[in-house]
């Protein structure tokens, strides 16, 4: 190909397609460099559809450089009959759908899934939301299927899902921002005419002219506080009938009181006319509700990915040949082939061959469990060793990865709703307001009862909750729009107040607090035997033989022959001339390699801390012994601490062996260390610790979290999670790492801080204007003017509030001090 | 000052105009997507390609009205 690589320079060490740094590699036939065979496929395909331009200007960030994975599913499911009564038809007979995808990130992802047309013949457009990673496609479906659609999609990196359910979200918006506009046009005529009575008022006006501006003020907002501010009634209503405080009350009060006091007076031809206080409040208002309802859409959108963790089809053994069908409808005995790198379509037991399987996803255990004939294997667990067949039990919902994502639908529905702190206030809101109005018009009506009305109604007026009502969805859509940008995407506002309380934060160990892959922990033996061994390990899936690759790079993979592969990683090969043996004591003895007392000693010990022991031997004398786990991530220990100084609380539930988990976790800061926690085990424990009452935040990454993370207040998935995690989760973080976490609960104080401050300063304008109201001296003029004022104090808090802004620290070292 | 009479509903007739384009617009979706037609135009140029088809992102994928 005469094209040159993406950028040469960083082609050297970064995968040709994603552009992450490379820790292992994959070749392919012209040399380039992949991260992983996903890459490598992805980049195959985009070449193959003529559209390398894609690598001109795509973006390499650190943050959201991650591989690709084509999940090589067939997207069978896509083709459903069931699913075409969501396709919108158009006139001319194409079809249109909204499908989320994963792994947009870029400018040149825009371009890509926008030219879908020239890869799918029968594609006639379509269209990416960047913003929420959807993509729009309108295709014929005489010349091409859905199916077809979504494995394109698939092969170029972008793992299409159909959103939970029809997006209306879009027209919701749509017909409040209308309203908005509306209402906008509406407030600035009438504050126009406001203006010329409020200096009339002073230099005094013709009658005639003053009665004109009064007719047209309350023409020009007839529209606005009968359409505009619709919304408004409509949950004050709902909040009567159901006896739940909510702010629209007293918005609702203000509004229709001043109106009709305003068309009133207006027909009488004197008294107070508030028009233009009112159609300002309804504009104000309507900007907050719009800015909460998007903030809300987008991370429904975000998260609302269909469950796929077992795989949509199965190979079922049919006599001699093998028939492939949907994994939910394998009947009971059945019996169904897994060949390595597939996850396993159904429960049941192993009846031929035997393999590895990595069930972290499912029970958390970090190291690949060794199944052979006769042992349960679990529907969405990966072999990641050899070809075995599998009798059927259970397939679809009744196996134990459809049981577990049922119990987090459950949880998910019993998830009780988290008190917003407006919320509390509205409870008391209304009453006082109420109240004071009513003390008001007591007082003065023995003055006179015309003031009186006029007075309780501008204290009606200018107690309307509008800053109230704007404090919270503006302090949250800065902070959440900030947090999104630092890779931390939150499900809403009521989320974040729960993660500014302190909390007792569960942790699941594999993949959080770890990487969740095993790691080369200690290497007993000479670096000459360690190349020996990577060399022989070479082109081995096993996750420990790749991560013996990792620690020693093999510099001659070719000087390996004769090689042998055995489950569990295990390998015989000759490199050097020298025979090498690799694998447990077990397989070293049956290929007469003689282990002594003392080494056989030192493999114990290290099994007993949690390790797994791996020995070499070279020349059937044993050379080497390695030792692999799945060590904490660097930043853990500090995260947790500064958790804890902040008030929280943590534990540690993993699924993983209690005496790795002590190994792992010993030293860090918490109040319980468990393993062995069946994911059915965590689900309990989160719902014991909430009827405690204590606020529980639960963070994980697999299937096994997912059920913990619905009935926790706050879930929060962290990096290469599940999907199912992501779907259960309330936060997601797009960086591996617990550090989000620590980011997220500090932002959400700061969060919370600028909440609390923006209604306080509401609330003292409100206290002013009651006094100002009572006394007898509010003009409207004065309402006019405080209203936008405090409006404007509270938009200033939010965008000064600080949370999720670049941290100080790492600002630091740029500037001269 | 009587031309005031007349020049009031005027400025409302002119600014109801504007309310009316307004709503046109967010009827036809213009404001439902404001990250991605800044990137698509940049794509557009560097490859000096003609892809996007008239009228494409306005009606196209609207509900049909009903």
């Amino acid at each position: 190909m005469a094209r040159a690589l993406p950028n040469a320079e960083s082609a050297t060490d970064h995968c040709a397609h994603c552009g992450a740094e490379l820790s292992s590699e994959v070749l392919d036939d012209s040399g380039r460099r992949f991260c992983c065979a996903g890459c490598r496929t992805v980049y195959a395909a985009i070449h193959a559809a003529g559209l390398e331009a894609f690598y001109a200007d795509r973006e390499i960030s650190a943050v959201r450089a991650r591989p690709a994975r084509p999940s090589g599913r067939r997207f069978a499911e896509f083709d459903d009959p069931a699913l075409a009564t969501r396709f919108d038809v158009h006139p001319d007979g194409s079809c249109s759908i909204e499908l989320s995808l994963e792994g947009v990130h870029c400018a040149a992802c825009v371009w890509l899934v926008e030219s879908l047309p020239r890869v799918v013949a029968g594609v006639q457009e379509s269209r990416l939301d960047f913003g929420r990673a959807t993509a729009s496609v309108r295709w014929d479906p005489a010349r091409a299927s859905l199916g077809r659609i979504a494995t394109a999609l698939d092969s170029l990196g972008y793992t299409p899902h159909v959103p939970g359910q029809a997006s209306q979200g879009v027209h919701g918006d749509r017909t409040l921002l209308m309203r908005l506009g509306v209402a906008g046009a509406i407030a600035g005529n009438v504050m126009l005419m406001a203006l010329a009575l409020y200096s009339g008022a002073s230099s005094g006006v013709d009658g005639d002219y003053a009665a004109f501006f009064r007719w047209s003020s309350l023409a020009l907002s007839l529209p606005s506080v009968l359409y505009c501010a619709a919304v408004f009634y409509r949950g004050a209503w709902a909040s009567l009938r159901t006896r739940v405080a909510s702010m629209d009350l007293p918005i609702a009060i203000g509004i229709t009181a001043g109106f009709v006091s305003g068309a009133v007076n207006t027909v009488r031809g004197r008294g107070e006319i508030y028009f233009d206080t009112i159609t300002v409040l309804i504009f104000l208002l309507l900007v907050g509700r719009w800015l909460g309802q998007r903030q809300q859409r987008r991370a429904a959108t975000a998260a609302d990915f269909a469950l796929a963790v077992a795989p949509a089809m199965a190979r079922v053994v049919d006599g001699e040949g093998i028939a492939e069908r949907r994994a939910e409808s394998v009947p009971r005995g059945a019996l169904v082939e897994v060949r390595a790198g597939e996850r396993v379509p159904v429960d049941g037991r192993v009846e031929q061959g035997e393999s590895s399987i990595d069930v972290r996803w499912l029970t958390g255990e970090s190291e690949p469990v060794e199944v052979r004939s006769g042992d349960r294997v679990y529907a969405g667990t990966e072999n990641v060793g050899g070809t075995f067949r599998v009798r059927a039990e259970q397939a679809g919902r009744d196996t134990r990865v459809g049981q577990l994502l049922r119990a987090m639908e459950r949880a998910r529905l019993e998830r009780a709703p988290i008190t917003r702190v407006a919320d509390r206030l509205a409870v008391y809101f209304v009453p006082v307001v109420l109240a004071f109005a009513a003390i008001t018009l007591a007082v003065w009506w023995r003055a006179d009862p015309t003031l009186a009305v006029e007075h309780a109604v501008a204290l009606l007026v200018v107690t309307c909750p509008c800053a109230l009502g704007m404090a919270t969805p503006l302090s949250v859509s800065v902070a959440l729009a900030r947090a999104a940008r630092r890779g931390i995407l939150v499900k809403g506002g009521d989320v974040l107040e729960a993660l500014a309380k302190p909390a007792h934060f569960v942790f699941d160990k594999s993949g959080t607090l770890t990487t969740g892959r095993p790691e080369l922990l200690e290497w007993q033996g000479s670096e000459e035997l360690a190349r020996a061994v990577s060399a022989a390990e070479a082109g081995c899936d096993h996750p420990l033989a790749r991560a013996f690759q990792r620690a020693f790079p093999a510099t001659d993979a070719a000087e390996a022959q004769a090689i042998e592969r055995f489950a569990g990683g295990g390998v015989r090969a000759t490199v050097h001339g020298r025979q090498l043996v690799v694998g447990t004591a077990t397989l070293l003895e049956q290929s007469g390699v003689s282990v002594d007392l003392e080494q056989r000693a030192r493999v114990d010990a290290l099994a007993r801390g949690g390790a797994t022991p791996v020995l070499v031997a070279e020349d059937c004398r044993v050379a080497g012994l390695a030792a692999f786990g799945d060590p904490l991530r660097p930043e853990v220990a500090e995260c947790l601490a500064d958790l804890v100084l902040l008030g929280n609380s943590a534990s540690v539930l993993s699924g993983d062996h209690p005496r790795v988990v002590e190994r792992v976790c010993g030293t860090l800061p918490v109040l319980e260390l468990r393993g062995g926690v069946s994911p059915e085990q965590k689900l309990e424990d989160v719902k014991a610790l909430r009827v405690r009452g204590q606020s529980v935040v639960m963070v994980g990454d697999g299937v096994n979290d997912a059920a913990a993370m619905s009935a926790a207040t706050v879930g929060f998935a962290v990096h290469g999670g599940a999907e199912a995690s992501l779907l259960a989760a309330s936060v997601f973080a797009t960086k591996p790492g617990v550090l989000p976490v620590l980011e997220a609960v500090r932002g959400a104080r700061k969060t919370l801080a600028a909440i609390r401050r923006g209604l306080g300063f509401s609330l003292a304008y409100n206290a002013l204007g009651i006094g100002l109201a009572m006394s007898g001296v509010l003009s409207p003029l004065w309402a006019a003017v405080m209203m936008p004022l405090s409006s404007l104090t509270v938009l200033s808090v939010a965008l000064r509030s600080g949370a999720f802004s670049m941290s100080q620290r790492r600002r630091a070292p740029e500037e001269p001090s | 000052m009587s031309v005031l009479f007349l020049v009031l509903p005027l400025a409302v007739v002119f600014s109801g105009l504007a309310a009316l384009a307004f709503l046109w617009a967010a009827r036809h979706g213009q404001f439902d997507d404001l990250a991605t037609p800044a990137l698509r135009v940049l794509r557009d140029a560097a490859t000096g390609q003609q892809r996007t088809p008239r009228g494409a992102g306005t009606g196209v994928f609207r509900k049909p009205e009903g």
